[in-house]
């Protein structure tokens, strides 16, 4: 199979300050991205993916360290590339890192210009709309009038439902995977736990550990513990390791007695290594406090009323962070304002995890999905299978 | 506006969108893989969402621009609001239903109208293959007793005393044979039963 091959970063500089939703100002700010395929002519071919808690710009092909020879695989390569359901032979596909990220955008560990130290506790708190409204600056840039899609998984498909709902017009499909509307009381317990273990680290010195040239590696080990349990399904779990024991009898200590125990360990251990504290708690509230429905009294369907962009949202059978019932919702709240709306359940074992992986099914529909985008745009390439009248007809359309 | 030639439509189906007023808004109850609703859409200017169960289906369902919710019909319909829906299909997919009354019911709270198709268990092949003492199998009813997914067996008789009991009233019933109307006996000589429904002036479904 045909692939991206090696793809390196970009960096676009905006000296115009953003303002936030908190009423803070992000002075100027960077942010790095990637894209793949080409624009078309009429910019018409042009989808952004958004990325989640622990991604990056890199959405897809091969980062080689010249030095070490390690690749680094795109998050979400499997889903996009030449050939693939997000076909980049026939769309232009941009990642980008949001600012507060750890990946290269500005975030908390860079020089605030205003105090020439690094920003640390002062990184402003950023929610998804203003991610969102980041990202148009660079859409803007990059000659992107209107999506042909935005797409995202998890907190990322919250950036694409709030892209559809922010620029309605320039936003033609969203696609939402494994997402929700709002957290529920219980996410939000979650990422309060992991947040309290990086506040209350030693290490963590109110944000500016980075002065103390410490790092809050315990909070941020734990913290990616409590959020990677909530990433699998029970029966995953049990699948892979259920009660396995690493030495095959019980230590009666507290080291390392059961498989789980050892992976989530060396989970937190490598997360730890390469994540930063300050970006974990800035993304944990954007996913807090993302709530469209807030200033419609809790009404979701008005605050969908104004969107423009058809849907496909898909969720995960065994996903209990994002449930399906959470997906029901958005779809509800579409179809309450007869939005266009395609809903794929999927009955996956993966849990949350799922929207990463290789689930023919899963693959097939988003697949499906974005021959019908090409085909609105006015490319050609649906296969002919056995919708022969479908072909018949578009190229009867065309005449 | 996209025309795709008619008689690519199944003879049944065809018939079927005859009944569907133009531009109406339409729910298909296990939709398959969209073909009635694409040809409802792009013929005769409806406006549409789909429900379907199978997984191998939905994408049909979404390279033909349909809208298809993914769901088990049996789960209840929810996710739509009273009186959504101008028709409300329910073609050959009743007969496998646990719980045909509830689906009757919901149907008539989230339309307006509904058309209703299932194979007649009373055509007259299926009598004969009874007669002699087998359960009959034809091209309506195409399975084995053990492996059916045919959970009701109905009459056009049996289906209108049910109609009424949930506040339906039949508007039309037809039965199709071959996907033609079938005038003289028709409770003996059609394979399918196809009703048009009207929820009752002043009923409140249960």
């Amino acid at each position: 199979m045909k692939t991206l091959g090696i793809v390196s970063p970009l960096s676009m500089h905006f000296a115009t300050p953003l303002p936030l939703q908190s009423g803070a100002l992000l002075n100027d700010y960077t942010l790095v991205y990637e894209t793949y395929g080409q624009l078309n002519p009429d910019g018409s071919n042009a989808v952004l993916v958004c990325h989640a808690l622990n991604a990056s710009h890199h959405v897809a092909g091969v980062y080689l360290d010249a030095d070490t020879g390690a690749r680094t695989v795109g998050w979400w390569d499997n889903m996009v590339g030449p050939g693939k359901p997000l076909d980049t032979d026939k769309f232009f596909v941009i990642g980008v890192n949001n600012p507060g990220s750890c990946f290269g955008s500005t975030g908390p560990m860079h020089t605030n210009a205003a105090s020439g130290k690094p920003y640390g506790a002062d990184f402003p708190l950023l929610t998804v709309e203003d991610w969102v409204h980041a990202q148009a600056r660079l859409a803007d840039a990059l000659g992107v009038r209107c999506f042909a899609a935005v797409m995202g998984g998890s907190l990322g498909g919250m950036q694409a439902l709030a892209w559809s709902m922010l620029y309605p017009e320039r936003v033609a499909n969203c696609v939402v995977i494994a997402s929700t509307p709002t957290l529920s009381a219980q996410n939000i317990a979650f990422n309060d736990v992991a947040r309290q273990s990086i506040l209350t680290d030693p290490n963590f010195h109110g944000g500016d550990y980075y002065a103390h040239k410490v790092v809050p590696k315990n909070g941020l080990r734990v913290a990616r513990m409590v959020g990677h349990i909530t990433y699998l399904s029970d029966d995953d779990m049990a699948a892979k390791f259920g009660r396995d024991l690493r030495d095959g009898g019980y230590q009666f200590g507290y080291g390392v007695d059961f498989e789980i125990e050892s992976y989530l360990r060396y989970q937190g251990d490598k997360f730890s290594e390469y994540f930063d504290a300050n970006t974990y708690l800035i993304i944990t509230k954007a996913l807090d406090y993302f709530d469209p429905a807030r200033a419609f009294e809790g009404d979701l369907s008005k605050a969908f009323a104004n969107i423009t962009a058809k849907f496909l949202v898909v969720s995960f059978t065994t996903d209990w962070r994002f449930s399906p019932a959470r997906s029901r919702e958005i779809v509800q709240a579409l179809v309450k304002n007869r939005h266009q709306v395609a809903y794929a359940e999927i009955d996956a074992p993966h849990g949350h995890d799922a929207f990463l992986q290789d689930d023919a099914r899963y693959m097939n529909v988003v697949r499906a999905y974005y021959e019908r985008v090409w085909h609105d745009i006015g490319g050609r390439g649906l296969h002919d299978s056995e919708t022969g009248g479908l072909r018949a007809e578009l190229v009867g359309g065309r005449a | 506006m996209n025309y795709r030639e008619p008689s690519e439509l199944r003879a049944d189906l065809l018939f079927i969108a005859d009944w569907v007023a133009p531009g109406s808004k339409v729910l298909d109850l296990g939709c398959g893989d969209g073909e009635m609703l694409h040809y409802l859409q792009s013929n005769k200017g409806c406006d549409g969402y789909g429900v379907e169960i199978d997984d191998h289906k939905i994408p049909a369902c979404v390279t033909r621009g349909v809208s298809v919710i993914q769901q088990d019909v049996e789960a209840g319909l929810a996710i739509f609001a009273d009186n959504a829906f101008d028709t409300v299909l329910c073609l050959s997919a009743l007969q496998m239903m646990k719980n045909v009354e509830g689906i009757l019911r919901d149907i008539s709270r989230v339309g307006r109208e509904a058309i209703v198709s299932f194979p007649n268990f009373a055509y007259w092949p299926h009598r004969v293959a009874l007669l002699r003492g087998r359960m009959p199998v034809s091209k309506t009813l195409p399975y084995e007793w053990y492996d059916t997914p045919n959970l009701r067996c109905a009459t056009i008789e049996d289906f209108k005393q049910l109609a009424n009991e949930v506040g339906l009233e039949v508007l039309e019933c037809v039965a199709l044979d071959e996907g033609r109307p079938v005038n003289f006996m028709p409770n003996w000589r059609g394979s399918l039963a196809v009703f048009r429904l009207r929820k009752k002036s002043g009923c409140i479904p249960a």
